[in-house]
C-alpha cells in the first residue's frame, strides 16, 4: 500500500467528515493510504488568494513545510478550495526564489522550505496515478442507470494555471462516473458560481444561483449532484430549502460527494459512503437504481 | 609612411558640445600616419563630402577615418563618396564618437574627448592595416521558388513569371487556392471568390514559366542567396497526374465517403480519392492513403477499375526533386483556431456553433448548402445567428493577445450574407470594438447596421451553451451595462487567426525565424516587411501576419519586385568582408567547421586545409575566433589589427 501524505483543512473534520470517510475509504481500496499528519494547520482559504503578498502565504506555507517534513514531495487534499490555496501558494514559490528566501527568513523557527511539492486533488491522483482503468476493475456494483450531474464550481479548475482540468468543459469527474457505471449528465452550468461564501449573509443571493444550477440538472434529467467541494455541498445541499421558500415548486435533488458514489460501487460497508451530510436524502433514489437487487432476467 | 585623412563631424551640437573637436584635432594630427586632420560641422551633407573627396585628391590620402556617427548610419555614404574619386572603400572606416561618446558622456566632456581622440588612433591602426577589397561576385539562377498557393503565392508566382523568372510554385494541398478558395464573398465589395480568384489560378496553371508542385512539401533547402538548392518533396498521390483528366468518376465510385472535407472546413464529407473542389488547379485526383481502403486493408480497388484514363495504380509515387533556385518567397498563409479549442463556447460539442470560415461554407454558393443557410444539426433554416467576435483574440491572459485584424470585418460581411439568405432572420453581433480601417471598409459595415438592420452588442460573451435545441448566449451590453441572454438557433465564432502549422519546422529549413506565435519574422517591421534576415528570402500574405487579400496581395507584389530586382543581374554583389583561411598555417582540423553557423567553411578532402565559401560567409568572424592555429581570419580584421587597436586603447602606444 502507497502512502501520501493527505490535508484535510477544517471543513473535513467537521460538516463534510463523511466526504473524509468515504475518500479514506475507496482510496484504502485502490492501494493507496491518505495519511494526515499531526501538526496541520489552517491552509490559508480566501486570505491567501485574495493578495499578493507574502504574510498571507504563512497558512499555507507552513503545510508544505510540514509535507517536506513527512518526506514527501506530493500531497493531496480532498476539498477544492484547500487544494486551490495550497497550489497557488506551492507555484508562488516555485516561481520566486526572491519570495522564498523571504519566506525562509521570516519562518527562522521552521526549517527551510525547498520548494517543489506537487499538490494534488484527489480526482487528479485517480486520474493520473491510479487511472479510472483501474477503478473500473474495483467496481463490484455498477451505477447502471444511475443520472449523475457532476458539478465543479470554480476553484479546482480556476485559475487556470492551478486548474486540473479545462476550466470551462472540464470532464475529470464525467469520466470517473462513466467508469463506476453511471449515466453521466453534462449541464453547462457545471462551473458556473454556486455562491462561495455569500451563503453566510445573503442566503437567498446563493439560493437564487444554486436554484439554476440545479434545475438545469433536473431538466437534463439528473437524479443527482456530486461536487468535491465542502462549500458547493453545502449551498446546493442545504440551501435548498431557501430554494423551496423562493420556488415552492422546486422538486429538490440529492447531492453527494463523488466519493460516495464509489463507496458504494465498490461495495463497501454503508459506514463508510459518507451519507450522513446530506440534507436532501439520496437513498430513495439510490434505492431505486442501484441498491435494490436486480432483475436478472427473472432468474 | 601611410597618408590618413581624420575628418571629424560636429553633427551639429550633438558631438561638438561635448567633445572639444580642436583637441582632437590636435592631438590625432600628431599621429606619423595621419596625413591631415579636418572637421566640419555637418561631414554627411553634399559640401562635407566635397570636402572629403578634395582632400583625398589634393593630398593623395590612402586611407580615411571618418569620426562620426554609428557605421550603420553613414558608412555606405563615405565609403560611396570615397569610391568616386578613386580611393578603394574598404579603406575607409569610421570611428563612432557620437553614439559611443558625446551621447553617454555628456555629462564628462573631457573624458569624452579622450575617449574620441583614443576611438580615432585605435581606428588609424585599422586603417593602415586594411587592405583593398572587392566586391565579390556571384552568379545567380534565374528562378525563384513560391512556398505556398494560396492568394499571396499566387499573385507573387505570376507577376515573377510576367518578368520572365521561372517559378516553382510548391502548395502542400492538392489545389492552390488556399483560404481565399473556400469564402463565399469579399469584403468590402461582395466579389466571389469564383469570380476573382479562378482566373487567377487558372492562369499560374496556364503560364509557360510556372510550374505548380501541388500536393508537395519542402523536404530541405541549402545553399545561398542567388544559389539555392532545394529538395521538394511530391507526395504518394497514387494516381498517375499524366494520365488523369480530373473527370472525377473515382470521387464518385469511391466508398469511404465519411472523411472530413479541408475545403470545406469539416462541414462536407469528402470521399478517400479526390479532387479538393471542382475549380481545382491542377484539376488532378489524390487518393488519400490514411482512408483508402485498398491501401489500408487490400479491399475495395473499385476506382482502378472505373477510372477511363486508367491513371490509378496504387504505388507509392513519392518522388524528391531537386530544384536550382535563386529566390524563395515565402506565402504559407494561416489558419484559424478551431471551435474545440474554446471550452466556454462548448469545445466542439454543439455542433450549430462553428467558426467563421466554416459559416464562409455555409454560405457559400459553392457550399455543401448551395449557400442555402442551415444548421449543421438539424438542417433547419436558423431565424437568430449570434455572432461572436475576438474569440481567442486580444486575450492575453488565455489565448493570443493579438487583434486578427480580418474578423471585424468577415463578421459584418457574414451578418449581412446571412440577411441576404434568410430575409427575416436576426443576425446579433458582440464586439469589443470595430476595427475597419480599410477603403471603404468603415461604409461596409455602416451598411450592416443601418441597411441590413445587424444588431451590434458591444460586450463579450461569457458563455455558450444548448438548451432544449437552442443555443443560450449570455453575455453584456457594456454601453447600458445589463447582462445579456439570447437563445438563438446558431453561434457563429471569428476565431483567432494563427501561423500555419508547420510553419516551424519550415523556417528551420529555410534558416529564418519566426516570432513566439508562429508568423514569420521580416527583416525590419516597418522598412523591410518582406525581406527576411536570410538574402533572397522574402515574405508574402498572412504567413507573415493576418491580412486581408488586398493587403495580402500588395504585399505579394512587393515580394516578386524584390526577387524580380535580385535576380535582374548575372551576378549578385557580396560585401568582401569574409573569412579567408591562411593555407599555410590551416592543420585541417576542422573545428572551424563545427562553430560556423552559416556552413561556409569546410575541410577540403583532397587538400586537407580549410577552405571557405564566398557565397555563404557572412562574416561573423566565429572561425576566426576559434581557430586554434590562426589560420581562420576574418579579412580587414587580421589578428595582429585588433590586437593593435587593443593596444591603443590601453596605452596609447602600439605595441611592435
Ligand atoms: C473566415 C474568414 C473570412 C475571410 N473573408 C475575407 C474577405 O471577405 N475579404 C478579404 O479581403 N479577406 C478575407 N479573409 C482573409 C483572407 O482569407 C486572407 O487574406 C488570405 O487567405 C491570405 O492569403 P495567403 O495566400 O497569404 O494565405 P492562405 O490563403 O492561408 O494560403 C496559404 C497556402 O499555403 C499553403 N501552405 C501552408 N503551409 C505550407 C507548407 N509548409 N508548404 C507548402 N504549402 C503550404 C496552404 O495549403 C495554403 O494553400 C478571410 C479570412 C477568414 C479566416
Ligand atoms: S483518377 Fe481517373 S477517375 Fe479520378 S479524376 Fe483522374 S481520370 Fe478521373
Ligand atoms: S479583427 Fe475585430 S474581431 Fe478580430 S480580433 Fe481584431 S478586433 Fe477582434
Amino acid at each position: 500500500m502507497e502512502t501520501i501524505p493527505y490535508f484535510p483543512g477544517c471543513t473535513c473534520k467537521a460538516d463534510a467528515l463523511p466526504f473524509e470517510v468515504s475518500a479514506k475509504a475507496v482510496m484504502r481500496e485502490l492501494d493507496i493510504e491518505m495519511r494526515e499528519w499531526e501538526r496541520w494547520t489552517c491552509c490559508g482559504t480566501v486570505y491567501s488568494m485574495t493578495t499578493d503578498d507574502l504574510i498571507h502565504q504563512l497558512g499555507p506555507a507552513r503545510n508544505l513545510i510540514r509535507v517536506q517534513e513527512e518526506g514527501s514531495d506530493r500531497v493531496v487534499t480532498i476539498c477544492s478550495m484547500c487544494y486551490s490555496t495550497l497550489k497557488l501558494s506551492a507555484m508562488m514559490f516555485d516561481a520566486d526564489e526572491e519570495k522564498l528566501q523571504k519566506l525562509n527568513d521570516f519562518l527562522y523557527d521552521e526549517v527551510d522550505y525547498e520548494g517543489g511539492i506537487r499538490v494534488m486533488h484527489i480526482l487528479e491522483l485517480l486520474r493520473d496515478d491510479v487511472g479510472f482503468e483501474a477503478v473500473k476493475e474495483r467496481v463490484v456494483r455498477p451505477l447502471e442507470g444511475l443520472r449523475v450531474a457532476p458539478y465543479y464550481g470554480c476553484t479546482l479548475v480556476r485559475p487556470t494555471e492551478a486548474g486540473i482540468d479545462d476550466r470551462e468543459e472540464p470532464r475529470v469527474m464525467h469520466d470517473l462516473l462513466e467508469a463506476l457505471g453511471a449515466e453521466v449528465v453534462d449541464s453547462p452550468f457545471k462551473v458556473e458560481c454556486c455562491g462561495s461564501y455569500e451563503t453566510v449573509d445573503r442566503p437567498e443571493m446563493v439560493a437564487e444561483k444554486c436554484h439554476r444550477i440545479l434545475s438545469d440538472a433536473i431538466k437534463r434529467g439528473a437524479d443527482l449532484v456530486v461536487t468535491s467541494c465542502p462549500l458547493c455541498e453545502f449551498n446546493l445541499d442545504d440551501r435548498q430549502d431557501v430554494i423551496s421558500s423562493i420556488a415552492p415548486r422546486f422538486p429538490g435533488i440529492p447531492v453527494l460527494y463523488f466519493t460516495s458514489l464509489m463507496a458504494i460501487a465498490f461495495d463497501l460497508p454503508e459506514e463508510e459512503w459518507g451519507l450522513e451530510s446530506a440534507t436532501v436524502d439520496p437513498l430513495p433514489v439510490l434505492q431505486e437504481k442501484v441498491l435494490a437487487p436486480k432483475d436478472e432476467g427473472g432468474g | 609612411m601611410p597618408r590618413i585623412g581624420v575628418f571629424v563631424c560636429h553633427c551639429g551640437l550633438n558631438i561638438a558640445a561635448t567633445v572639444d573637436i580642436a583637441k582632437v584635432i590636435d592631438r590625432v594630427s600628431q599621429h606619423p600616419a595621419v596625413a591631415h586632420a579636418e572637421d566640419y560641422i555637418f561631414m554627411c551633407s553634399d559640401p562635407g563630402q566635397l570636402l572629403v573627396q578634395g582632400k583625398i585628391q589634393e593630398l593623395g590620402l590612402d586611407g580615411l577615418v571618418m569620426a562620426n556617427c554609428s557605421p550603420t548610419l553613414h558608412e555606405r555614404t563615405f565609403r560611396n563618396a570615397a569610391a568616386l574619386v578613386g580611393l578603394n572603400p574598404y579603406l575607409v572606416e569610421i570611428a563612432n564618437i557620437r553614439e559611443a561618446v558625446s551621447w553617454p558622456h555628456m555629462k564628462e566632456p573631457e573624458r569624452a574627448t579622450e575617449k574620441a581622440i583614443e576611438i580615432i588612433l585605435a581606428t588609424v591602426e585599422k586603417v593602415r592595416q586594411n587592405t583593398e577589397l572587392h566586391t565579390i561576385k556571384v552568379p545567380v539562377t534565374h528562378s525563384v521558388m513560391i512556398i505556398g498557393g494560396g492568394v499571396a503565392g499566387i499573385q507573387a508566382a505570376l507577376d515573377c513569371a510576367d518578368a520572365g523568372l521561372e517559378v516553382h510554385l510548391v502548395e502542400r494541398t492538392s489545389s492552390i487556392g488556399g483560404m481565399m478558395a473556400s469564402l463565399s464573398e469579399t469584403f468590402p465589395t461582395l466579389d466571389c471568390p469564383q469570380c476573382i480568384l479562378t482566373p487567377k489560378m487558372t492562369q499560374a496553371g496556364k503560364h509557360p514559366n510556372i510550374r505548380i508542385h501541388a500536393y508537395s512539401e519542402i523536404e530541405e533547402v541549402s545553399g545561398f542567396v542567388g544559389n539555392f538548392q532545394a529538395k521538394v518533396r511530391h507526395k504518394a498521390t497514387y494516381i498517375d497526374w499524366s494520365k488523369c483528366t480530373g473527370c472525377g468518376v473515382c470521387m464518385t465510385v469511391c466508398p469511404t465517403k465519411k472523411i472530413p472535407s479541408e475545403y470545406n472546413h469539416g462541414m462536407a464529407n469528402r470521399t478517400a480519392a479526390y479532387i479538393p473542389f471542382p475549380q481545382a488547379v491542377p484539376n488532378r485526383a489524390v487518393i488519400d492513403d490514411k482512408n483508402c481502403l485498398w491501401l489500408l486493408k487490400g479491399k475495395c480497388g473499385i476506382c482502378a477499375k472505373k477510372c477511363p484514363a486508367e491513371a490509378i495504380h496504387y504505388e507509392d509515387n513519392t518522388e524528391i526533386e531537386e530544384l536550382e533556385i535563386g529566390a524563395i518567397i515565402v506565402a504559407t498563409g494561416m489558419e484559424v483556431l478551431p471551435v474545440e479549442h474554446f471550452g466556454e463556447y462548448g469545445l466542439g460539442k454543439i455542433p450549430d456553433v462553428v467558426t467563421g470560415i466554416q459559416f464562409e461554407r455555409l454560405l457559400a454558393p459553392s457550399g455543401p448548402t448551395a449557400g442555402k443557410v442551415q444548421r449543421p444539426s438539424d438542417g433547419t433554416e436558423p431565424k437568430e445567428i449570434a455572432f461572436l467576435q475576438c474569440i481567442g483574440s486580444r486575450d492575453p491572459a488565455n489565448y493570443k493577445p493579438y487583434c486578427s485584424k480580418v474578423c471585424c470585418m468577415y463578421t459584418g460581411k457574414q451578418a449581412m450574407l446571412y440577411k441576404h439568405a434568410v430575409h427575416d432572420g436576426q443576425a446579433f453581433v458582440f464586439y469589443i470594438d470595430i476595427r475597419s480601417d480599410g477603403k471603404g471598409y468603415e461604409e461596409f459595415i455602416q451598411r450592416a447596421m443601418e441597411e441590413e438592420k445587424v444588431l451590434y452588442i458591444r460586450g463579450k460573451v461569457s458563455k455558450v451553451f444548448e438548451d432544449e435545441g437552442k443555443i443560450v448566449v449570455w453575455g453584456t451590453d457594456t454601453l447600458t451595462g445589463k447582462w445579456i441572454e439570447l437563445r438563438v438557433d446558431m453561434v457563429v465564432l471569428a476565431t483567432a487567426a494563427v501561423a500555419s502549422s508547420g510553419v516551424n519546422e519550415l523556417a528551420s529549413k529555410l534558416r529564418i525565424t519566426t516570432d513566439e506565435h508562429g508568423w514569420l519574422k521580416e527583416a525590419h517591421l516597418k522598412l523591410q516587411p518582406v525581406e527576411t534576415l536570410t538574402a533572397g528570402i522574402y515574405l508574402a500574405g498572412a504567413a507573415q501576419f493576418v491580412k486581408d487579400i488586398s493587403d495580402t496581395v500588395a504585399q505579394a507584389s512587393g515580394a516578386a519586385a524584390k526577387a524580380i530586382a535580385l535576380l535582374s543581374k548575372d551576378h549578385l554583389e557580396r560585401v568582401p568582408i569574409i573569412a579567408c583561411v591562411d593555407q599555410d598555417l590551416c592543420v585541417g582540423c576542422g573545428y572551424c567547421e563545427t562553430f560556423c553557423a552559416y556552413g561556409a567553411i569546410a575541410v577540403d578532402p583532397v587538400t586537407g586545409k580549410a577552405e571557405v565559401n564566398e557565397g555563404l560567409c557572412e562574416g561573423c568572424g566565429g572561425c576566426a575566433a576559434h581557430c586554434p592555429s590562426g589560420a581562420a581570419t576574418l579579412t580587414n580584421y587580421g589578428k595582429k589589427q585588433v590586437f593593435d587597436m587593443i593596444t591603443t586603447f590601453t596605452n596609447g602606444q602600439v605595441v611592435q
